[in-house]
């Protein structure tokens, strides 16, 4: 599945996006943030607060407890900043 | 109409073809927003704003759709840019217009406190040759929060 990055999660994850295939039992958005962080150094340093992440589904907002499916377009990122 | 662009606009011309042969329309509100050259503690010498190309326009749009419901409007208009802008330069155009001027005050500040928390830009400030993304504010999401509490 794709997962997107904006911003500093971008530059700590060090790309603008992946393929990424989470086992199974990976369900929520929470466990898929869980997971990726456990993928590198800098998937580490980008969600080490991920109370401060922000996560997209289809480009919609979404919470932590949210499900997702293999075939969304998942995208992180900080609080937005535009205006 | 929304439109998500790296160029520049030109408030007047923008302003006119939202109004041209509208005769209903009594009112024209808008919002300018431009770069500034302060950012916290030095002077900023540049500005990138990034955004989620898609979802932007995906947020903006239903903005615009809920403007539309709550007030008696005409027409909305935001135009944001995104790259990288120098102080001074226009970042964001937001205009309502409505037969009267208070749906088109209203809505053009209801359109701008939300774009400002669900429309997916951040800004890279350059200051002093370092680069820092800008943190979102606590007042902003306020601001936002706000328009429920009236309805």
């Amino acid at each position: 599945m794709k997962v997107l990055y904006f911003a500093w999660l971008r530059d700590r994850v060090g790309i603008t996006d992946e393929e990424v295939e989470p086992p199974e039992e990976v369900t929520t958005v929470g466990e898929l943030i869980d997971w990726l962080a456990q993928q590198s150094s800098g998937h580490e340093e980008a969600f080490a607060d991920p109370a401060i992440v922000r996560c997209a589904l289809n480009q919609e907002y979404v919470k932590a407890h949210e499900i997702f499916s293999r075939d969304d377009e998942v995208a992180f990122f900080p609080p937005v900043t535009g205006g | 109409m929304i439109k998500v662009q790296r160029e520049n606009f030109d408030v007047g011309d923008e302003l006119a073809a939202l109004c041209a042969n509208r005769q209903n329309v009594g009112a024209v509100a808008s919002f300018i927003g431009l770069v500034r050259d302060v950012a916290g503690p030095g002077e900023l010498s540049a500005m990138t704003l990034e955004h989620y190309r898609g979802m932007t326009e995906k947020q903006l749009q239903r903005l615009e759709a809920d403007a539309l419901q709550r007030w008696p409007l005409d027409r909305v208009l935001i135009i944001h840019r995104y790259g990288r802008l120098l102080p001074g330069d226009q970042i964001v155009l937001c205009a309502t217009t409505s037969a009267h001027r208070e749906a088109a005050f209203t809505a053009c500040s209801f359109l701008m406190d939300w774009l400002k928390t669900k429309a997916p830009f951040w800004k890279l400030e350059e200051v002093g040759g370092k680069s820092e993304w800008v943190e979102a504010k606590d007042t902003d999401v306020e601001a936002a929060a706000k328009w429920n509490e009236n309805r």
